[in-house]
């Protein structure tokens, strides 16, 4: 088996003292599909805001292609965001700039690309995640999905080897939910960019994870990791199984 | 004792023994529970007896009000309070209360002591003090830094923000300094009358509005008009993940949000200042024209009360205030916590926070001009 890409030692996350995830390892390959489940308030988002150099760990350490974001300067912290792209719940793309100028954003910033460059390059992602025609647009002028695609284009600007995305499908309808779940797909197969996906939509998770890890919040900790329909199946956990299973709590 | 029609809810109360029975019939909703929850409970709180049966039997209609009427009465009453004849539908509803089963409301906070509140006080004032402390250490940095690569500034924002905080501003800022000129030089003309000084009004207007009034109302203005949509904007942004989005970028908010708000704030004071000042002194000339003055006397006394230094000591005023403003307005941004409330809160701080120090800088400026005699 390759390196880790990700690797997340006796990683502890706490705010004001209270452990919302209480040390937990696991590791990502390079080119999975790999996705952060669990029920409401089980800290999923505070592991990816940790994954992405957002946050701390309260104790142990996470690292992005064996160097740890949480301690690195300067640089070599540029270095690591540089091999990651991230999308955000609601998109976050910058409302003043158009969709063009959300994605040329980092290629501005980062490269002597000449501007033309730039343009032709932005366009090109946008039309990756099937926006094209709408690069003039500004964010308040499209869908809820289109922004979460536009999202994931300004996020592969630079051809990070990392793509975090939290919640892709929240708010969306089936057909576009199955629609970015298929990009997701293209994208991992095609261009073999590892994903980390924070999710709780079974839908979604059945269609692209390759593995999975289930966050609990009464221990705080991972209870089950594997394939989704392995665990719907085989796990010895009930509450996996409920879940996957989408039964209440009391079935 | 109680009567109903379709559209309404009723009780009879009936009394056996020790026990009380409620007979409750009509339709229980949000709109008719309510004159029914004040007898019911009142009844039960004058009476001896115990409530033993709640009879909904022609009950025609129950909602959820309705439900917690009968919940809280047999919550009051006790277990053993027997819910008689309830339509199976509404039944259904009931028995998601189990008698018993509704855990006590978490006991309300005891209220801090007093030093606890002072504790906490200081402490909120520190954490904000070591705030802003690195906001400053940071803008300082990215100020610098874009010194010496002016490429690296977003020109094209500090383009836009000039131009929403300082051409868009340009009327509210007419109309405040003509008004000002003009009140000032009716306010100061009924006292010089009386020493036959009237002429001496273009004087004083001229030198208060560009010396003191002028940098404050504009830096006012600028605080309200600008230092909080500077704070709502970027406080909507941190909101929206926007400056995460920055950050795991590794882009720096402090260069690429704050920097162009700053640096527009800094160049619009001292410009929207120098216009105020002219604005006011025409509000002046008006009313001093209506006393009968010629504008060529009027324009030889503001010419002679008004010197270079004195100009340049209400510009640098101008300068400083801008940087307050903008300054603030942005850090208040940047530390919004989370949810639309927030924002507010960041916008209200922004503007308490940058009147605050204006008049307070303006308080230190006014000490050093003394010392300086100027």
């Amino acid at each position: 088996m390759a390196d880790p890409i990700i690797r997340v030692e006796g990683f502890t996350a706490a705010y004001d003292g209270q452990v919302i995830i209480d040390d937990i390892t696991f590791e990502v390959q390079p080119g999975e599909v790999f996705v952060i489940l669990g029920g409401s308030g089980c800290g999923k988002s505070t592991l990816l805001k940790h994954l992405i150099g957002l946050y701390a760990p309260a104790q142990g350490r996470i690292l992005i292609e064996g160097r740890d974001l949480a301690t690195a300067e300067g640089d070599d912290r540029l270095a690591i965001l540089k091999r990651i792209g991230v999308m955000y719940q609601m998109g976050a793309l910058f409302g003043s700039m158009t969709l063009l100028e959300n994605v040329r954003l980092p290629l501005e910033e980062y490269t002597d690309l000449p501007k033309d460059a730039t343009e032709a390059i932005a366009r090109m992602k946008l039309q990756l995640v099937a926006l094209r025609g709408f690069e003039q647009h500004m964010p308040s002028e499209i869908s809820g999905g289109m922004k979460k695609r536009a999202a994931i284009a300004r996020a592969m600007a630079l051809d990070p080897r990392i793509l975090f995305l939290d919640e892709p499908s929240a708010g969306l309808d089936p057909i576009t939910s199955a629609e970015l779940d298929q990009l997701i797909l293209k994208l991992a197969r095609g261009l073999g960019i590892t994903f980390v996906v924070v999710t709780h939509e079974l839908a979604s998770i059945y269609a692209i994870a390759d593995r999975v890890i289930m966050l609990d919040k009464r221990v705080k900790k991972i209870v089950a990791t594997g394939k989704p329909a392995e665990l719907r199946d085989g796990s010895t956990n009930p509450w996996v199984r409920q879940f996957f299973n989408r039964q209440a709590e009391s079935a | 004792m109680g009567v109903s029609d379709s559209m309404s809810a009723g009780m009879d109360v009936q009394e056996q023994g020790d026990a009380l029975h409620f007979v409750l019939h009509g339709r229980l909703d949000a709109e008719t529970t309510g004159a029914l929850w004040r007898r019911a409970f009142k009844t039960l709180d004058g009476s001896r007896r115990r409530l033993r049966v709640l009879d909904a039997t022609a009950v025609d209609y129950c909602d959820g009000a309705g439900i917690g009427l009968l919940v809280e009465l047999r919550r009051r009453a006790g277990a053993e309070v027997e819910i008689r004849g309830l339509a199976p539908q509404f039944r259904t509803l009931l028995d998601l209360f189990p008698p018993g089963g509704a855990e006590p409301l978490a006991p309300t906070p005891e209220k801090p002591s007093l030093a606890d509140e002072t504790g906490r006080a200081t402490l909120a004032i520190l954490r904000d003090l070591r705030h802003q402390t690195a906001f400053i250490g940071e803008l300082l940095s990215a100020a610098g830094r874009a010194l010496w690569r002016p490429g690296e500034i977003r020109w094209s924002d500090a383009l836009r923000v000039a131009e929403e905080a300082g051409v868009n501003a340009l009327p509210i800022i007419s109309l405040m300094g003509f008004l000002i000129g003009l009140i000032l030089a009716f306010q100061s003309a009924s006292q010089l009358k009386i020493v036959g000084a009237e002429v001496f009004v273009s004087d004083l207007v001229a030198v208060s509005v560009v010396r003191e009034l002028g940098p404050l109302m504009t830096a006012i203005l600028l605080a309200g008009r600008s230092g909080s949509a500077f704070a709502a904007e970027l406080g909507t942004m941190k909101v929206n993940e926007e400056v995460d989005a920055l950050v795991t970028m590794g882009l720096a908010p402090v260069r690429f949000l704050v920097l162009p708000r700053v640096l527009a704030g800094v160049l619009l004071a001292p410009l929207l200042t120098v216009y105020f000042d002219l604005v006011a002194v025409i509000g002046a000339a008006v009313v001093v024209a209506s006393f009968g003055h010629s504008m060529v006397t009027f324009a030889h006394h503001v010419q002679n009360a008004l010197s270079v230094t004195i100009f340049v000591s209400g510009t640098v005023k101008a300068l400083a205030f801008g940087l307050i403003i903008s300054g603030v307005g942005c850090q208040r941004g940047l530390e919004t916590g989370t949810g639309a409330v927030a924002v507010g809160v960041s916008t209200t701080r922004s503007v308490v926070a940058g009147i605050l120090l204006t008049i307070l800088v303006d308080g230190v400026f006014a000490g050093v001009y003394y010392a300086l005699g100027i």
